[in-house]
């Protein structure tokens, strides 16, 4: 799920948000990236909060990327600048290659009528609309003609699995049900970029984990261009291609998880990885031994497999597990390798692993 | 020992100076009556400007009320119009659209006693005036709602006027309307849209800012404009806190529309009330008091209803018959009954011989009572008289005669309740601390003299310095000057009657009405039957309140006094309850795991906790007291509602205005006093109070 599509959907470049009376006379020369983190240390001084200090990230076509961090670290504010719901103090949104700041209302209106949907954190669902309005209500405020409506409505109602609760009202649903509405209402323009703030995190943590399936199984149909939320680190796990971890409106690290959790930037980053049960990060083509080479006596499986789901193969085939890529073998996995890289991983013990390491040779 | 701060010097120097005043009373009259000569001619004054208002701008507003008196007199004409018949089944089946078979059942059999009883038309013309006026008070207030909601500056206006318009007696606004827009109903339907539309500005503002901002997010992520993120998306979020201010607003219409019949010519239903009262007409009153009372509760129990009803099916791919199935059944209603009146003309006009009216029984029955009980009634008068009233009033030096109390006050006996109050303060000082020492050092200076006859300047001093303790330096200068308004403008005695009458009636009711709420939050049986009490207590236009009270103990100050008590008790006994029942139920366990007994929990738990809500609770008493000491100066009492009678009964404004001026005044004293002081008390002890 690595691969990165070569189109860019959304480019985020240089942007800041700072709340304050007037933040213009800090922009008012050349903003040097260098000098970000003395500019918004200053601007803290003087009792203004940058909520984001110079953001840049691409969004790549067909890609999840996550935005991770604390509350509180600006990932609300720069999702919203994406949509303009807030105005960006300075820097540049790129979308499908245009100027996203330089759009007139008018313009911005339709862009949000046709190529974005979002999902909030508590739905913020109409509560005197019935679900078929609720999901219906973007449709409607087009003018799109009820007969067209019905029809779009009903297909995204099929694939959030709402059937039979069109004449609910949302106080009537359960939170994730509710959630759903949320979800089938962005969806129902069929927009390309779609944004989540936090969607999952007003939920139960049996619900959440079942809606974080819905979402990668209506994912994996749609294939839409994707900025997710979230402050869960597992959550991100689960559903990112890319990740990007803020902190105090800054950017921290960019990467794949599992580029975060083998190279954490810093200590900030390292602590989220700390309590990460790394056999279900690492996938198998994080972990191929360079010293071994394919045989035809081991088993192969998919490279995308995670190490947990190799252990148990593991323990029957002493020699190894094949890894593919579309059936093409790229390496070998091995009970030293899958220790090495956890060993790797684990700071804190690395006498101890590489005791381990002594043993198994 | 007890350490004296300085502002309890400052106490204790006040009240010495009060007694110093006293010793003084006869070379030094001017700290009692406030010279005549000091007095600013602010009456005056006021007259001048509103003769000049009258004189310029006099035909614009004549006009605008004529032009207002078509619609008026159009749909007071299609009321009285259309058969009874249809009236009563339009109304019913509102009723059960709204709330069901209990509503419908009421509404029926409160307009069909309008219509035995032989009161229609007077309710018609009522309704007309209610049903014009609360359109136009919604607009208004919708309007100056979004746009307090929308610009910080004009909310910054708009806030305290609301304020101010709502604690001004509702009879103050008569007269200048009566004098810029002429005689006539036009007069009662001005007032009741200007008495009746804060409500529906606070609650738009509310319930727009109330609005969760992920609900306008999604809105806008949906792609409104503007204008369809204000009409599609934040308005109907906010339309159930909407529709309670309209709620709020009808009831202030309907009340203000039976007020403003005072001004007659109206031949309305609150006319008829007034008229026979004025008669002595008890019976007669009581009728059709009980016409407003009712039509008072169908208004509120509908809009009630349809404030907080749940939407119903919603209308996906519905035909156009079933989408509009309400307006349909409603046309088809109206017209098979009105049919069906051609026919059957009772239907039309209800016969005069079947109009049961039973004044005449009434009447002989209070009659019978009186004088049955005349001695048990007059007891109670003269007991509440001799040993509350006037000793608040006039103090027990001049109350204790051996007419009244059976002894002399002498000399001896005097200096006895002298010591006695030393000894009792100085006690309280080391049991309770100081201040209570000084509240009681302060009741027995007052209990003794009388409030009225306390020197103003002391007064003045005391209830600055109170607010300064409460509240700060702001809350200080504004009593101060608050108060220094009603000395300058002459009107202090009669503001001293009017605290008087009204801090009695607040005082007894907050004791009963707190009990009351005890007893309803320990045994559900007690909350159970009070419940409807309160709530009819509450929905009735104030002056039907008065009309038991007059009925047995005639024109006079207990009769007011009882009326006050008999409205101000509401809000003591629904926050005492709602404070007591509403305490963190692990603070009750945690209580009880510990042992403590059901009284103790009730003493050394629950009212402690309970304490900042039933402050809420004593600061609407206050309101509400205020608000009915206006009306109950219908029935004789002395102070600022009379004057604000004698105002409109003389034409004359000024004397009216500064007299409702200075009623609010009082009030919005009181209120931020009261909350102050809750505030203070709940940080405190660390809790919110909110009801
Ligand atoms: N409208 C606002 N005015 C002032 N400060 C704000 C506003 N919105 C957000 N902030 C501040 O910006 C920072 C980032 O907020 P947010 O983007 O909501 O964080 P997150 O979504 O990561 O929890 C926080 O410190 C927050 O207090
Ligand atoms: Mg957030």
């Amino acid at each position: 799920m690595n691969e990165v599509a070569a189109d860019i959907k959304l480019s985020c470049r240089h942007v800041w948000k700072v709340y304050a009376a007037d933040a213009s006379p800090y922009f008012k020369g050349e903003v040097d990236s260098a000098d970000a983190t003395e500019l918004s240390t200053r601007m803290r001084a003087d009792g203004a909060i940058p909520a984001a200090v110079d953001v840049s990230f691409d969004v790549q076509v067909g890609e999840i990327f996550v935005i991770m961090g604390l509350s509180g670290s600006g990932k609300s504010t720069v999702v919203r600048c994406l949509s303009r719901l807030v105005e960006p103090t300075h820097g540049e949104i790129l979308l499908n290659g245009e100027d996203l700041l330089k759009k007139s209302d008018k313009e911005l209106i339709d862009i949000r009528r046709h190529d974005m949907g979002m999902v909030f954190q508590n739905f913020g669902l109409m509560p005197h609309l019935s679900v078929f309005d609720n999901i219906a209500f973007p449709l409607s405020l087009q003018g799109v003609p009820m007969a067209e409506q019905v029809e779009k409505v009903r297909r995204v109602i099929d694939l959030v699995g709402l059937e039979g609760r069109e004449t609910s009202y949302p106080r009537q649903l359960s939170g994730g049900q509710q959630q759903r509405v949320g979800i089938a209402r962005s969806l129902a323009v069929e927009p390309e970029l779609w944004f989540l703030d936090e969607p999952f995190s007003a939920l139960d943590p049996l619900i959440r984990r079942q809606m974080q399936d819905e979402f990668l199984r209506i994912q994996r149909t749609l294939q839409k261009s994707i900025v997710f939320i979230t402050h869960d680190f597992l959550e991100a796990l689960k559903i990112a291609d890319r990740m990007m971890i803020m902190r105090d409106g800054m950017v921290v690290q960019v990467g794949t998880p599992a580029e975060l959790i083998v190279n954490p930037a810093d200590d900030y980053v390292a602590e989220f990885t700390e309590d990460v049960p790394l056999v279900r990060v690492l996938k198998a083509t994080d972990v191929l031994d360079p010293e071994q080479s394919p045989t035809s006596t081991m088993p192969e499986r998919d490279s995308a497999c995670c190490v947990e789901e190799l252990l148990p193969l593991l323990s029957r085939h002493k020699q190894g597990i094949v890894a593919t890529q579309d059936g093409v073998p790229i390496g070998v996995v091995t009970a030293t390798s899958v220790i090495t890289a956890l060993a790797h991983e684990d700071h804190g013990h690395g006498e101890d692993a590489a005791a381990v390491e002594e043993v198994l040779n | 020992m007890i350490r004296l701060r300085t502002i309890d010097w400052v106490w204790l120097g006040l009240i010495a100076m009060t007694l110093v005043f006293l010793a003084l009373r006869e070379p030094a009259a001017w700290l009692f009556t406030y010279p005549q000569d000091w007095v600013i001619p602010i009456t005056p004054w006021l007259n001048v400007f509103m003769d000049w208002c009258v004189d310029n701008f006099g035909p614009f507003f004549r006009a605008f009320s004529a032009a207002l008196d078509v619609p008026m007199a159009a749909i007071r004409d299609l009321l009285n119009w259309l058969p009874w018949s249809v009236t009563l089944a339009l109304l019913t089946y509102i009723g059960y659209v709204v709330s069901g078979w209990r509503l419908a059942l009421f509404t029926f059999l409160a307009i069909l006693y309008m219509v035995v009883i032989g009161y229609w038309s007077e309710s018609m013309n009522s309704l007309a005036l209610v049903v014009i006026s609360v359109p136009m008070a919604v607009a208004i207030g919708f309007g100056l709602g979004t746009l307090g909601f929308y610009s910080k500056r004009a909310e910054r206006i708009i806030s305290p006027t609301m304020d101010l318009l709502q604690t001004v007696p509702a009879f103050a606004y008569l007269l200048p309307i009566l004098l810029l827009f002429g005689f006539g109903p036009v007069v009662g339907l001005i007032a009741s849209v200007l008495y009746a539309f804060p409500p529906t500005v606070r609650n738009t503002m509310l319930g727009l800012a109330q609005v969760p901002g992920e609900v306008i997010e999604a809105g806008m992520m949906s792609g409104a404009t503007p204008r369809q993120l204000f009409w599609r998306v934040r308005t109907p979020s906010a339309l159930r806190q909407i529709l309670l201010g309209v709620n709020q607003t009808t009831m202030a219409a309907f009340s203000m529309v039976i007020i403003a019949s005072i001004i007659g010519g109206t031949a309305d239903i609150g006319w008829e009330v007034l008229s026979t009262m004025r008669k002595a007409q008890f019976g007669e009153s009581l009728l059709a008091g009980i016409v407003i009372a009712l039509m008072a509760m169908v208004m509120d129990r509908i809009t009630a209803a349809a404030a907080t009803a749940e939407p119903g099916e919603p209308k996906i791919n519905q035909s156009f018959l079933s989408r509009h199935r309400f307006l349909i059944s409603v046309a088809a209603l109206g017209f098979g009954i009105a049919l069906l009146a051609q026919v059957i003309p009772l239907l039309t006009n209800y016969p005069e011989a079947w109009q049961v009216y039973p004044a005449q029984i009434l009447n002989d029955g209070v009659s019978y009572l009186v004088v049955e009980y005349a001695a048990a009634i007059n007891l109670i008068k003269t007991w509440a008289f001799f040993f509350a009233m006037l000793p608040v009033k006039m103090g027990l030096e001049q109350t204790i005669t051996p007419f009244s109390w059976g002894f002399e006050f002498t000399g001896a006996l005097k200096l006895l309740y002298a010591v006695a109050a030393v000894a009792l303060a100085l006690w309280a000082a080391f049991r309770h601390g100081l201040n209570r020492a000084i509240a009681i050092a302060f009741c027995a200076t007052l209990l003794f003299f009388g409030l009225t006859r306390l020197p103003w300047p002391a007064l003045l001093a005391m209830a600055t310095l109170l607010s300064w303790q409460l509240g700060g330096m702001r809350l200080a200068i504004g009593t101060l000057a608050g108060l220094g308004f009603l000395v300058i403008a002459g009107v202090w005695p009669q503001t001293l009657l009017s605290i008087y009458l009204c801090g009695l009636a607040v005082l007894l009711s907050f004791v009963i009405g707190a009990s009351l709420g005890v007893l309803a939050s320990e045994f559900d049986g007690v909350s159970a039957f009070l419940r409807p009490i309160n709530d009819t207590l509450q929905t009735m236009p104030l002056f039907v309140i008065l009309i038991p009270f007059v009925m047995i103990f005639k024109i006079g100050e207990f009769t007011a006094l009882l009326a006050i008590m008999a409205y101000a008790i509401v809000p003591a006994i629904r926050y005492s309850e709602h404070g007591l029942r509403n305490i963190p139920a692990t603070v009750i366990e945690a209580a009880t795991a510990v042992g403590c007994t059901r009284w103790q929990l009730l003493w050394r738990v629950k009212l402690p906790l309970a304490l900042p809500v039933m402050m809420l609770g004593l600061n609407q008493t206050i309101m509400y007291g205020i608000a009915m000491l206006v009306i109950a100066a219908l029935v004789g009492t002395n102070g600022l509602g009379q004057q604000v009678y004698i105002g409109l009964g003389d034409g004359d404004f000024g004397v009216g205005m500064v007299a409702g001026i200075g009623m609010a005044i009082i009030a919005i004293i009181a209120d931020r006093l009261t909350q102050a002081w809750s505030k203070k008390r709940q940080e405190e002890l660390g809790l919110s109070a909110e009801f």
